[in-house]
């Protein structure tokens, strides 16, 4: 009967052998996307920085350069016009944002400079504090998370595995930042759902294996870790490849068939489950190397009389 | 061999319909929603950017309610100190640090123990601190945290009354924070109404008018210099056609607007212009303007309406049945407006809108419609590939994997919550992980089969094996989201429900659901050969 196999039964990668190159890749990779995020800083949207979106259908196909300069005149910061779908479709961002009553007297100045017959089927105001306040929530409720998660890593397993993953997941948020650096991509409100869906999903893949690895040490208790891990990676490979094709399958539908919002979060989920499928096997697995996990190396006695 | 005993086959299969049954009406159109019994009549909660609407956030101005608190006992104490003949140099509220106090400098040091006294006195939820002659008094910060709570919750009920004068349908006003509140309004597009009622406090007092000063018109927009007199301020009355009447009132309020019991649109007989009739309480209200206008009889007196007089007209009788008449240079429209404004009560604090988020209905009806499609597309690339990866293996994990879609969409309609766009992504990775547990399952019977273990056996040991390794990452993503739930906000409170909901209902198909299927599988494959 047929059967797909994405990984041919008996597999034998030496992860472990070549992870001084997937450190150093991994290394390089985190390095640059911090350089990025400082340097260059996240691309935000007006969620974090607060201004006004206004997504709008013209009555006729606008001129969008002189539109631009009509709307830069305004005072209201800079302007940012995206045409999207159909092309009367059009997206106006604007930066600068106020409290209070300065907010309905700009989006008045917006709707008299576009004139009438326009379909507003989007506006958005964002005042500044509210998005400070939304960044730091966030960074409070994931470090929390995260903590959690080392705990119970830590109490499962050993100290040494939750130390891997968060490691792991550390090179995991820090890349998928860095993408949002490197590559334009704006940093919205619903991104955040982007980094801990990765999150989770890094996590989930990293316990898998450690799991294994776990069952493995107490299985073969003379085997050598480098062997072990490897073995245990070997075992996992099949699962790891399965789920996270079909993960990824799922997030494609979305990013094709989900339209413009739902596609924007879906692109970087899918890298970041790429990056999570990565991270487990190159990085959260062989670290275990170097960090001296207690082995109960004792042969237990075998019973003489048996077979 | 693999074994379910019947009570699990039964309740896995009574929950699977009551699934069923609750999913249900979120995917039926309306005519046949609508012919369902009331107790099924209840959809999934889409989001606002999903159905469109308006969201609005607003801040409590606390800081204003806290000054003018402290105002209050600067100028109690200011009564106080002059009773007593306390001399001092200074009495006045500086801000320090990111606070403010009230400052004292005495003329004699020892004086400062009585004023101390005084002050706890006046408030007893006061910090004083004696520094030689200076004293400085901070308002504790227990009170301060009980008022605002009760600031916001007071503030909440009066939105709540508002909006429903509006007609506005399923409104959802939530508390978020110390000092905020997010107004849901599904439908709405334009909400400059809804803001419009919000932006007045609508405190309605009346007044007496000191009679030896003068009312003094000016321009509007002309700086005017007016003359100052304790315990008199001068508040401007807009009687149109750009001129501002300077009317000079006492600030002693004889009455509030707070013992209002109802309040409609009338004509105003003498002028016919648009006016409102109020009807006072019959205990105290009644009484009150019976009193006050017994005392200014043929005098005049003022209406003041958030610091601005609407008129000052005379008393022309003494009014005993409670009922009186607000005049002033309405138009139809705001005389409508002020009615809904009394009848809905005052703001305990100024609100201001720090957030606004407006989607139009076309746009909300294309994220469903392409969400829809999106779900729907994700579960048949899944399945297509589960069953070319496993067969009728495959076949199981895809029966789980619908299950597991309509059970969340359940539980969603039954708990009420809202599922939002990034709950839409969250639905996909449960679409991920529900795989998961399947693969880790038929990888371990794979395994186990190489090793020369036969399929029966082979099946049950990898549900064995498989388990451990399941439960531990299961309960780490579930630990995470619990976690994000408790201290996130908005959007990610969103996710963290359909990810936590997601990881049980997938724990549930994986060792109830597919367990029981493969397990009667088993039982009618009995003497063929069976590959996983």
């Amino acid at each position: 009967m047929f059967r797909l196999h994405l990984i041919p039964y008996g597999t034998k990668i030496d992860f472990v052998g070549k992870s001084k190159y997937f450190f150093t890749l991994g290394i390089l990779a985190v390095m640059t996307s911090l350089a990025f995020i400082f340097f260059k800083g996240m691309n935000y949207g007006i969620d974090f920085k607060g201004g006004y979106i206004f997504e709008v259908t013209m009555p006729e196909v606008p001129d969008v350069q002189s539109l631009r300069e009509k709307l830069g005149s305004v005072g209201l910061g800079e302007v940012a016009i995206q045409q999207f779908g159909a092309e009367k479709d059009l997206m106006i961002k604007l930066e600068k944002s106020e409290e209070g009553k300065g907010q309905a007297l700009a989006i008045q100045k917006v709707k008299d400079t576009l004139g009438s017959g326009v379909i507003y089927k989007k506006v958005e105001t964002v005042g500044p504090k509210v998005g400070s306040e939304l960044v730091s929530n966030a960074i409070k409720a994931v470090t929390f998370a995260l903590i959690a998660m080392l705990l119970y890593i830590a109490v499962r397993f050993e100290w040494q595995f939750g130390v891997c993953a968060v490691a792991a997941l550390f090179h995991d948020c820090a890349i998928i930042f860095g993408l949002f650096s490197i590559f334009p991509l704006e940093f919205s409100e619903t991104s955040i759902t982007a980094v801990l869906l990765t999150a989770s999903y890094s996590i989930n893949d990293t316990v898998v294996i450690f799991d294994r690895i776990r069952e493995n040490l107490k299985r073969h208790k003379k085997l050598g870790l480098k062997e072990l891990i490897n073995l245990s990676l070997n075992e996992t490979l099949s699962r790891t490849t399965l789920t996270a094709t079909t993960t990824i399958l799922a997030v494609l539908a979305l990013y094709l068939f989900g339209g413009k919002i739902i596609a924007a979060l879906a692109l970087p989920i899918m890298v970041g489950i790429m990056i999570g499928t990565f991270s487990s096997i190159f990085v959260a697995s062989p670290l275990l190397m170097y960090l001296n996990i207690k082995r109960d190396t004792e042969v237990t006695p075998v019973p003489a009389n048996i077979g | 061999m693999l074994v379910v005993s019947k009570v699990r086959v039964i309740t896995t299969l009574t929950i699977c319909l009551l699934g069923l049954l609750f999913a249900f009406p979120s995917v039926v159109d309306q005519a046949t929603y609508d012919k369902l019994p009331k107790f099924l009549q209840h959809t999934v909660n889409l989001g606002l950017e999903l159905r469109g609407g308006s969201h609005i956030q607003l801040e409590v101005d606390l800081e204003s309610v806290k000054r003018e608190r402290q105002e209050s006992i600067l100028d109690e104490a200011r009564k106080q100190l002059r009773k007593r003949n306390i001399k001092y140099s200074k009495l006045n509220v500086q801000t320090r640090g990111d606070g403010s106090a009230i400052c004292i400098s005495l003329k004699d040091e020892n004086d400062a123990k009585d004023v101390q006294k005084i002050l706890n006195k006046i408030e007893s939820e006061l910090d004083v601190t004696i520094t030689g002659s200076e004293i400085t008094a901070v308002i504790t910060q227990k009170f301060m945290d009980e008022f605002s709570k009760r600031i916001v919750g007071e503030s909440i009920e009066v939105i709540r009354h508002r909006i429903d004068e509006t007609g506005t349908k399923e409104p959802t006003i939530l508390r978020q924070g110390t000092d905020r509140i997010v107004l849901q309004l599904p439908g709405v597009e334009d909400p400059a109404e809804v803001k419009r009622l919000l932006g007045k406090t609508a405190v309605l007092t009346f007044h007496g008018v000191d009679e030896t000063m003068e009312t003094i018109p000016a321009k509007a927009n002309q700086k005017v210099n007016l003359p100052k007199k304790p315990g008199v301020v001068y508040l401007p009355e807009d009687k149109g056609n750009g001129v501002v009447y300077y009317v000079p009132i006492k600030k002693q309020i004889s009455l509030t607007g707070k013992s209002l019991v109802d309040a409609q649109v009338s004509m105003d007989s003498r002028t016919g212009l648009p006016a409102v009739s109020i009807k006072f309480d019959a205990i105290d209200g009644t009484r009150k303007i019976a009193e006050l206008s017994a005392k200014y009889l043929h005098k005049q007196f003022a209406m003041v309406l958030d610091g601005k007089v609407l008129s000052a007209p005379v008393f022309q009788a003494v009014l005993n049945d409670g009922n009186a008449q607000i005049t002033g240079n309405f138009t139809m429209e705001e005389a409508t407006e002020l009615a809904l404004l009394l009848r809905a009560g005052s703001l305990p604090a100024p609100l201001n809108v720090v957030e606004e988020r407006n989607v139009g209905p076309s746009l909300g009806t294309d994220s469903i419609n392409a969400g829809k499609n999106a779900t729907m597309c994700a579960f048949f690339f899944v399945a297509i590939f589960m069953i070319a990866s496993y067969g009728i293996f495959g076949l199981f994990s895809v029966i789980a994997i619908f299950m597991n879609i309509t059970l969340l969409f359940a539980c969603l309609t039954l708990l009420g919550a809202t599922l939002t766009l990034p709950g839409i992504a969250g639905i996909a990775l449960t679409i991920g992980t529900a795989v998961d547990a399947n693969v880790l399952i038929y990888e371990r019977i794979r395994e186990e089969v190489r090793i020369g273990i036969k399929t029966a056996m082979a099946i049950s040991q990898g549900y064995r094996l498989a388990m451990m390794t399941i439960v531990d990452s299961n309960l780490t993503t579930l630990i995470g989201s619990i976690v994000l739930y408790e201290f996130g906000s908005g959007p990610i409170r969103g996710f963290a429900v359909t990810l936590a909901l997601g990881t049980i209902i997938s724990l549930f198909t994986t060792f109830s659901l597919t367990k029981s299927v493969i397990a009667y599988y088993m039982r009618r494959q009995r003497n063929k050969e069976i590959i996983v």
